[in-house]
């Protein structure tokens, strides 16, 4: 496991230790180096020491050349087992005595060395000037001592040091792995809360709160985010609920009005239906009778003229109007109810063409007449043609019959600004209407004049509003009595 | 030139007086076989009750009113069409009804004409005229198939 993966308890525990053995290392190396130098100093003291005694004591034995006695004394080294080799010289240099007696060549100068005290090939060696009171030199004394001294002394503190080393390291982690808790502890909670958080959505958990220093400032933090999140949490669960409940509120709103919506239709389509069944009967059915009355009064008229004085006549000559006029009534209600049944066919209308046709038609039916037609070019509208044909034809007729009382007849239509927009209008220069009428115009079985001076039925308009309207478009008039009418349309 | 006969299909008396005068005021004299509804037209034309009809000839035209008692205008020009002697038999709607399905439909089935019958006498005298004279004088009749 790399050590960035470790447990923050381990690791902190390894620091730990790591630091504490590490400067226990130090202070042993610093004081082991220390302490090599002073016993190697204090040795070569001991070493210097002894050397002058050996060689005070054995001045007597090298003046009066006592080989024996010279002998003796240094085999008194016996008792110091680091002692490798004792040599005196002479006063010419030459060995005089030596110990071991033996004398180990390799480890015995043939000559004495300069004076003093040295470490040489891992020996401790010295020449010590053999001297007599009054300063006449007499020889030289050779001690060469090994280092064992030392080192035993320094094994010996190694071992301690080693030992020390050890049971502080086992303090060492002891002692962290109690205190470690007091970092690792607030973490491991944080880390904990954090998990559950993660893994159970539950906000609702808080971290421990183990003290008052920055960790105890993090998990206060932790803890108050949490609060803001659970809070948050809590809003939206109530928004959802709340939204869920509207959403069902809503659906349930919304499947009671399409209930009533296709309840509506449904009777919509029975009184459509019923609607269409009474208009065929009136249709056929009520013109039947007229038939009858028309028909009979004018047999009468031919048949038995004679028999009938000028106001039996009469009578019967209204009775056919009468009849006619009911005819003309009932076929218009029935354009008016078949406008309002009629479904609509978009397409693309050339109002102009239709208009001009309209004219040549009303020229033709009335060949005497004399009206001048100003039909724009060009006037197209998106709709369906046989109710926009319904329409123009019933606002042109109108213009047609309004301006027969007019000497020079003049009926416009075009497209142009109206009432703050556009609209198409249709203009004529016949008997107008008294504007505060306005409103009555378009109504069913509305009429401004008497029948007397215009023939009519007051549904004409009523239609062109009907078919307008189903356009989505919009139909208004201006007018003055005498002055002529423009009727105004949108599509 | 030899002027068939006109077979008048039509319930309300009134029309059937009104029809008759205005063809004789114009001089059409054929004889007109009469029809008060629907199934005596059939009768007429194709025999009661699987017997031969009364009369072998056909007519030269059958003016037929839409709605009927017992078997209404559509259903008689169905069958009209629908039989092998009667197939090119010409039929004219004469009829009270404008409405446009009625028009699309009278076609559809195969009627030859659709005549709106005006509430104005003077103008059904009109129509009535025009009527005898073009399909008993003018047009010229198919040959009429062989009865069984």
């Amino acid at each position: 496991m790399a050590l960035r993966d470790w447990p923050i308890k381990q690791k902190l525990t390894a620091m730990l230790v790591l630091i504490s053995g590490l400067v226990l290392l130090l202070t042993s190396a610093a004081f082991a180096g220390y302490q090599y130098w002073s016993l190697r100093r204090t040795t070569r003291d001991a070493l210097s020491i002894r050397g002058r005694i050996i060689a005070a004591n054995s001045t007597a034995s090298l003046a009066f050349s006592n080989d024996a006695d010279a002998r003796e004394l240094l085999a008194a080294l016996r008792a110091d087992r680091h002692i490798v080799a004792a040599v005196l010289y002479d006063k010419g240099g030459h060995v005089f005595a030596a110990y071991p007696a033996n004398g180990a060549g390799d480890v015995v100068p043939v000559a004495p060395g300069p004076d003093g005290y040295r470490f040489e090939r891992g020996l401790l060696i010295g020449f010590q000037p053999v001297e007599e009171a009054g300063s006449q030199r007499l020889g030289t004394l050779y001690l060469a001592s090994d280092l064992g001294a030392i080192y035993d002394t320094l094994r010996l503190s190694g071992v301690i040091g080693v030992a020390v080393l050890g049971v502080a390291l086992l303090a060492a982690y002891l002692l962290s792995r109690i205190l470690q808790g007091t970092i690792s502890q607030p973490i491991l909670a944080l880390a904990e809360t954090a998990r559950a958080v993660s893994t159970r959505q539950d906000y609702s958990v808080r971290a421990p709160k183990l003290g008052e220093d920055e960790l105890g400032a993090l998990t206060d933090a932790f803890n108050q985010m949490l609060g803001r999140i659970e809070d948050q949490q809590n809003e939206l669960q109530r928004y959802a609920a709340d939204l869920e409940g509207r959403v069902e509120e809503r659906t349930h709103e919304l499947q009671e009005r399409n209930e009533s919506l296709r309840r509506n239709a449904a009777e919509l389509l029975a009184a459509n239906t019923e609607l269409d069944a009474f208009a065929y009967s009136v249709s056929h059915d009520l013109r039947a009778p007229l038939r009858s009355i028309d028909g009979f009064s004018q047999i009468l008229l031919e048949d038995y003229a004679g028999q009938l004085d000028q106001a039996g006549q009469d009578s019967l000559h209204r009775v056919r109007a009468a009849s006619q006029r009911m005819g003309t009534l009932i076929d218009d209600l029935l354009k008016l109810a078949r406008v309002t049944r009629a479904e609509i066919r978009t397409e693309d209308v050339d109002l102009s063409g239709m208009a001009r046709d309209i004219a040549a038609d009303l020229q033709r039916a009335t060949p005497e007449r004399q009206v001048e037609f100003a039909i724009a070019p060009g006037l197209r509208a998106r709709g369906d043609t046989r109710l926009l044909r319904v329409a123009l034809d019933n606002l042109l007729r109108n213009s047609w019959k309004y301006t027969s009382k007019q000497a020079a007849p003049r009926v416009e239509f075009r497209f142009g600004d109206a009432n703050g927009g556009q609209a198409f209008m249709i203009r004529d220069n016949g008997a107008g209407f008294d504007m505060k009428y306005a409103d009555k115009l378009f109504g069913v079985f509305q009429r401004l004049h008497s029948a007397a001076d215009f023939e009519g039925t007051g549904i004409g308009l009523a239609t062109v509003r009907r078919i307008i309207n189903r356009h989505g478009g919009r139909i208004w008039a201006e007018g003055a009595v005498d002055q002529g009418a423009t009727f105004y349309f949108t599509l | 030139m030899n002027p068939g006969k006109i077979l008048l299909v039509e319930d309300n008396p009134d029309d059937v007086a009104l029809t008759l005068r205005a063809l004789k005021s114009h001089n059409i004299t054929n004889d007109v076989v009469v029809a008060q509804d629907g199934a005596q037209a059939l009768d007429i034309l194709f025999g009661a009750d699987g017997k031969s009809p009364v009369d072998q000839e056909l007519p030269a035209v059958v003016l037929l009113d839409l709605k009927l008692p017992k078997v209404n205008g559509m259903e008689v020009l169905q069958r009209i069409r629908a039989d092998e002697s009667t197939r090119l038999l010409p039929v004219v709607i004469l009829t009270s009804s404008d409405e446009e399905r009625d028009v699309i439909e009278g076609y559809s089935l195969g009627a030859n004409s659709y005549v709106r019958k005006p509430v104005d006498f003077v103008e059904f005298t009109q129509a009535a005229k025009q009527l005898g004279l073009y399909w008993l004088l003018m047009n010229r009749a198919p040959p009429v198939p062989r009865r069984p």
